[in-house]
């Protein structure tokens, strides 16, 4: 048996095979041939059937998924079949006397870069289109897997360096077990997938990870961060014993999901999700979520070539507000930056993406981008309880100039006569210290904050989410970011606003005495977190809570918080064991 | 040989869906179909294969454009008609 060791990134525990995530180096190295009709006979086998695998995926994507996806596999085909492009690879076959994948690679590089020099989006998606469609005719000449999934034919666990968005789409979620990554932190984006599924996870476990082989029996104890490889009879026994005593747990409070989070004393908590699209949000409801506390709009923008239309996000905004009727939806406004990949939004590289033009501050300069949202948010809350959030506000300055967007969109819509949600509430995500120092003054302006505990750790910490040698600063439970949990609450109720977190720590069991006691309104996790959070709270004293939260803030480190949480509520470190 | 002249009304010219459409129905026929246009930056007239989306999209057919449509083979005839056509009615959708 061989432990490693990571940090905790996802709770639970899982107990199967492994299976390595690889993704393959395509070798397109020049070679000389001999045979140039031979090499020709081999490229239109290839187009051929790479042009199959894209007639299956589009009558796949035309059934299940959105028509912008299916939309692009049909572009992918027109380029296989275009004369020009197949008939310069050809000619660089014959005329140069190379082997098929260096002509593939080097004739699709060179149309690419005409498009990508035309200077227009639409263009510049059309050269991902190209190189999307050379590296499927290059794995088909080289005779490797579609997808580094391929071979996933049972329940595993997913070993991988990192997990990118477009990784963990290509991930059939009935196959994943729990995830072990070899980066990354508990806040990274495999972290955030495994929550949102339930899953455990173990994150920055180190390089050993790739070299455990496919097939080898794991535990994952995402809980406490740990990795066991071949496990011995013993180990495994107490791990399954502890994994049946949390699925109890979790059924137990699964039955009183839909029940309120109201304390032994009285006082009600609102205990909404975070969701990224319209399953989650079906998710969420079975889960007892009381609505959206944070909706992440960026899905809308991923994995395509253009900005989505404002038609388009209006659809989906209201598919998912009609699943929750009059119960609250907060949408945050797309939130990314120079260190996502959204290759038309031509995003310029940044040293430091986390503290580059992001989220708000690029919203602010890209009225092309901002504007279609707004309007399609305002449209799609007609009926429903929406209320819009700017993430990544630093000043004054920067809400008053996002809320002066939303007026001229309002206009705007008044003039077309659309009708749109005049009344909905506008509030902030408070992530930034700079925003949670003057809480008070910012509370004048919005109708409700959302604590954003993951950057607000990270900012005030100066210690890199994703990096998992700092992970253990990046730590919500530091005094210092719950001291200033607390200056935000208290800003924000003197002016009578309310206060959300959506956060980790706000689906976390040992902060939920914490946060009861400084008081904060509203509750917003993953959905698998809300039944046992809900069941948390109900055991609770909220009066008590008030002494415990002031005793937590004046201890001296994270470990010494969670110890008096556990010592002072004992039927709690059960759950978070 | 058959030539026509025709202006692109439509609101993106021929890029996107219309680029898509005018090339799916030129692939249809046998003749060889080339499309050509003035282009007034290099003042020079540029030619593309109507078969090829990339080389239509290259061609940077915006709104108010005149493109000549040359089809020469068997079909030049029906195939320089139903090309005109499409551009014409603003391949179906709004202009």
């Amino acid at each position: 048996m061989k432990k490693l060791k990571g940090v905790a990134a996802s709770r639970g525990i899982c107990i199967g095979p492994a299976f390595q995530f690889l993704r393959t180096e395509l070798n397109t190295e020049k070679i000389e041939i001999n045979d140039p009709e031979a090499e020709i006979i081999r490229l239109d086998d290839a187009i051929k059937t790479a042009k199959d695998q894209i007639e299956k995926i589009y009558q796949k994507a035309c059934g299940e998924s959105s028509e912008a996806d299916a939309e692009i596999f049909q572009a992918h085909k027109m380029i296989l079949d275009d004369p020009e492009m197949v008939s310069a690879i050809k000619t660089r076959i014959v005329d140069e006397r190379v082997n098929g994948e260096f002509a593939v690679a080097e004739t699709a590089k060179a149309f690419a870069a005409t498009m990508a020099a035309m200077d227009d989006e639409y263009f510049a998606a059309r050269a991902t289109d190209i190189m999307d469609v050379a590296n499927r005719l290059l794995r088909v000449m080289l005779n490797v897997a579609e997808s580094p999934t391929e071979g996933l034919q049972e329940p595993s666990i997913i070993m991988a360096d990192d997990l990118t968005p477009s990784d963990t789409v290509l991930l059939d979620k009935t196959m994943v077990l729990g995830f072990c990554i070899a980066q990354g932190s508990a806040t990274s984006h495999t972290a955030i997938l495994a929550r949102g599924l339930g899953l455990p996870a173990v994150a920055g476990a180190g390089n050993d990870v790739m070299q455990i082989t496919s097939g080898t029996k794991l535990i994952v104890d995402g809980s406490n961060g740990l990795v066991f490889l071949e496990p011995d009879a013993t180990t495994e026994q107490e791990y399954r014993k502890r994994k049946e005593t949390s699925q109890n747990l979790q059924a137990e409070a699964l039955k009183f999901a839909h029940e309120h989070a109201k304390t032994i004393d009285g006082t009600e908590f609102e205990i909404v999700a975070n969701i990224g699209n319209v399953e989650d949000a079906k998710f969420a409801v079975e889960n007892g979520a009381e609505g959206v506390g944070l909706l992440r709009t960026e899905f809308l923008y991923l994995e395509r070539n253009s900005l989505p239309t404002e038609e388009e996000q209006y659809k989906a905004y209201k598919a998912i507000m009609d699943v929750f009727g009059n119960d609250p939806v907060v949408l945050r406004t797309l939130d990314v930056g120079g260190d996502k990949e959204i290759p038309y939004l031509h995003l310029e590289k940044e040293m430091n993406p986390f503290l580059g033009e992001r989220a708000l501050r690029l919203c602010l300069s890209r009225p092309d981008i901002f504007k279609p949202q707004l309007r399609a948010a305002l449209r799609a809350g007609v009926g429903h309880n929406l209320k819009i959030m700017f993430p990544m506000v630093a000043t004054l300055c920067c809400v008053r100039d996002a809320k002066a967007v939303v007026d001229e969109c309002k206009a705007e819509l008044r003039k077309e006569g659309i009708p749109f949600a005049d009344d909905a509430e506008i509030g902030i995500m408070v992530e930034i210290p700079s925003a949670a120092v003057i809480a008070d003054q910012l509370a004048k302006e919005v109708d409700f904050f959302s604590i954003g505990t993951n950057d607000l750790s990270q900012y005030t910490m100066a210690a890199d989410r994703t990096n998992p040698r700092v992970a253990k600063l990046s730590n919500a439970f530091q005094p210092a970011v719950l001291r200033l949990i607390k200056m935000v609450i208290k800003a924000a109720h003197q002016e009578g606003k309310w206060v959300g977190m959506c956060g980790e720590l706000a689906g976390e069991p040992l902060a939920a005495p914490i946060l009861v006691g400084l008081g904060l309104d509203e509750f917003s996790m993953s959905p698998p977190f809300i039944p046992l959070v809900k069941q948390i709270i109900r055991n609770l004293k909220a009066d008590v809570m008030t002494d415990l939260a002031e005793a937590a803030l004046q201890l001296e480190s994270p470990e010494d918080i969670q110890n008096l949480v556990k010592k002072e509520i004992p039927f709690i470190s059960e759950i978070a064991s | 040989m058959k030539e026509a002249k025709v202006v692109v009304n439509n609101k993106v010219g021929l890029h996107a869906r219309p680029a898509a459409l005018f090339v799916q129905i030129a692939s249809k026929f046998q003749s060889e179909i080339s499309v050509s246009c003035h282009d007034p930056k290099e003042d020079k007239l540029r030619t593309a294969n109507a078969k090829s989306i990339l080389g239509i999209l290259t061609l940077g057919v915006f709104q108010g454009i005149e493109i000549t449509i040359k089809a020469d083979g068997a079909d030049e005839e029906d195939a320089a008609k139903a090309l005109v056509e499409l551009v014409e009615n603003n391949f179906g959708e709004e202009a």
